[in-house]
């Protein structure tokens, strides 16, 4: 797995797909966080870590759509699926990888909110540091399921633009069904889509509560599409 | 030792592998020979574990690839069809990543240098495989299946799409590689199989329709019992006479003509050196030979041969 890991952590970094990711997600996060905080006069990064999400929705595909159909198209998911490596193993290198880039990309963000303590001194509220704290991780657990999301449908194309705008398309549903939500009557349909939303959850972490019940639900979410991956690779042994 | 029983493998309806069997015992090297869409590589990508069977067992060193798969594979090196290669890699870091990936534990920079040297590829190492040569990057793909020193290595169509020049340098290091380890091929050039194994497994529609040893092959075949011949001198009149000499068992005349020399070809019994007949027949008619040469054996040939003796020992 570890051999795996640093492969694909080496190849983020000489295919320039992990510079494009990180410079174009910190340069819009900036933008954002500029006209959400800095440019309204208000240390309140409310907006900020909201705006965020949608960074990640966009961007997190890139990092996910060659993850799988690049192997499939150049054949090299040979190597490793003869290799005394196990599904599980290989999937997780990927998916490890990917989270660890997040995990790049939202320590460098954090460089954001230091001068906003400078910024807001005279009025004495500051940015909220568990609050901050709080959004990170949240941002890190809804990225934890995108990943997963986005691995799972690269594992089912050869074609990398077909991975990402999919996988695009399918954060953006999930999104949109945490809309609608509220105006369904009907109950089943309600807790179905309720399990879906994976935005819904977001916004307790947003206010500063530490929700365990959220915590086990994106682990789990992330957990499932993983195990979907992994199946779609036992499966197609046997067609 | 490879042993394979009762494999089946079916795609929706159709039999890609129809209920093969046989053994490898170690230390040989086997080719295995049939034409495109025989059931080769299906047969291959089971054994490495890439593909399930419908029905059947394969062990490898006595361990069941379904059931034990990372034990089985641990013993394998593998070069598919289409080398796996990260092409965005260097040589060097490619290597070291299958290293790492294959879980070595001997010194990682003396076992590859080691493996570099054996496929002589040390002074392309520092190059990104994508800027290659497609025979350097076979022989990448071939140090790949050798990392580790696996028992048991499997190269599917190794010399396809190679120039002469780097197939003759792909077989030659196929037959030294078949000195240390235990080595299956498949091709469909016959010629390969006979260079290089010491036995041959034919398959043909997911069937195995003969498993020989090499030499025994070769007298199934024979020795180049086909000869292609130019004359000057009358069609007809060289056709009759070439019918009429003994040893030969059919005549056909292609009808191509350049000037008054027509070529034909020749199919003789193998135990008879017909050449030298023929050539006395033609310098008594004062008829030129402008031309000969035999034919090598041709996989379908083989086949017909094949199916024909089976044909005949049924009866």
């Amino acid at each position: 797995m570890l051999a795996i890991f640093k492969r694909e952590m080496r190849s983020y970094f000489t295919t320039s797909i992990g510079y494009i990711f990180l410079a174009s997600a910190l340069i819009i996060s900036a933008v954002i966080f500029s006209i959400s905080t800095i440019f309204s006069q208000t240390a309140d990064t409310s907006v900020y870590f909201s705006g965020l999400v949608f960074v990640l929705m966009i961007f997190i595909p890139i990092l996910t759509m060659k993850s799988f159909s690049e192997e499939k198209r150049t054949k090299t998911e040979q190597l490793l699926l003869t290799a005394p490596v196990s599904t599980i193993q290989m999937v997780l290198g990927k998916f490890f990888s990917a989270f660890t880039m997040l995990a790049i990309f939202l320590a460098s963000s954090c460089v954001f909110i230091l001068p906003l303590n400078s910024f807001v001194a005279e009025d004495a509220s500051g940015p909220n540091g568990a609050l901050v704290i709080g959004n990170i991780m949240a941002l890190l657990l809804v990225g934890m399921c995108f990943i997963a999301i986005g691995i799972f449908i690269s594992s089912l194309t050869e074609n990398q633009f077909a991975a990402i705008v999919i996988t695009i398309l399918v954060l953006l549903l999930l999104f949109v069904i945490n809309l609608f939500n509220s105006l369904i009557d009907v109950y089943a349909i309600r807790v179905i889509l309720d399990w879906l939303s994976i935005y819904a959850r977001y916004t307790s972490f947003t206010n500063g509560i530490f929700d365990i019940g959220a915590l086990i639900y994106y682990i789990s979410l992330a957990g499932v599409f993983l195990f979907l991956t992994v199946r779609v690779f036992e499966s197609r042994k046997y067609n | 030792m490879v042993e394979i029983k009762n494999l089946v493998k079916n795609y929706g309806n159709k039999n890609a592998v129809d209920d093969i069997s046989f053994t490898i015992k170690e230390g040989e090297v086997v080719g295995f020979l049939g034409p495109n869409g025989a059931g080769k590589s299906t047969t291959m990508n089971i054994i490495t574990g890439y593909l399930s069977a419908t029905s059947g067992t394969v062990t490898v060193g006595g361990k069941d690839i379904f059931k034990e798969p990372l034990a089985v594979k641990r013993q394998i090196g593998f070069l598919p069809e289409q080398p796996p290669l990260y092409v965005d890699m260097t040589v060097y870091e490619y290597l070291s990543f299958v290293f790492e990936l294959k879980g070595c534990d001997f010194n990682k920079k003396e076992h590859l240098s080691e493996v570099m040297e054996k496929v002589k590829i040390t002074d392309v190492k520092n190059r990104l495989i994508k800027n290659l040569s497609k025979g350097y990057k076979q022989r990448v793909g071939i140090a790949q299946a050798i990392i580790g020193n696996p028992k048991f290595i499997i190269f599917d169509e190794p010399t396809v799409g190679l120039d002469p020049v780097q197939i003759i340098e792909i077989r030659n290091l196929m037959r030294s590689l078949g000195k240390s380890h235990t080595v299956i091929l498949s091709t469909h050039i016959l010629n390969e199989v006979q260079a290089i194994c010491d036995r041959v497994i034919i398959i043909n529609e997911g069937k195995i329709i003969a498993n020989e040893k090499t030499a025994d092959l070769n007298r199934v075949v024979g020795q180049s019992a086909k000869i292609k011949i130019k004359v000057a001198g009358p069609n007809k009149e060289v056709l009759n006479l070439l019918k009429s000499l003994q040893g030969i068992l059919s005549v056909t005349s292609d009808g191509i003509k350049e000037g008054d020399t027509y070529s034909y070809i020749i199919d003789s019994n193998p135990a008879i050196d017909v050449r030298k007949i023929i050539f006395n027949a033609l310098a008594s008619k004062s008829w030129p030979m402008m031309g000969m040469e035999s034919l090598e054996a041709e996989l379908e040939d083989v086949f017909v041969k094949l199916i024909q003796g089976n044909g005949k020992e049924k009866k």
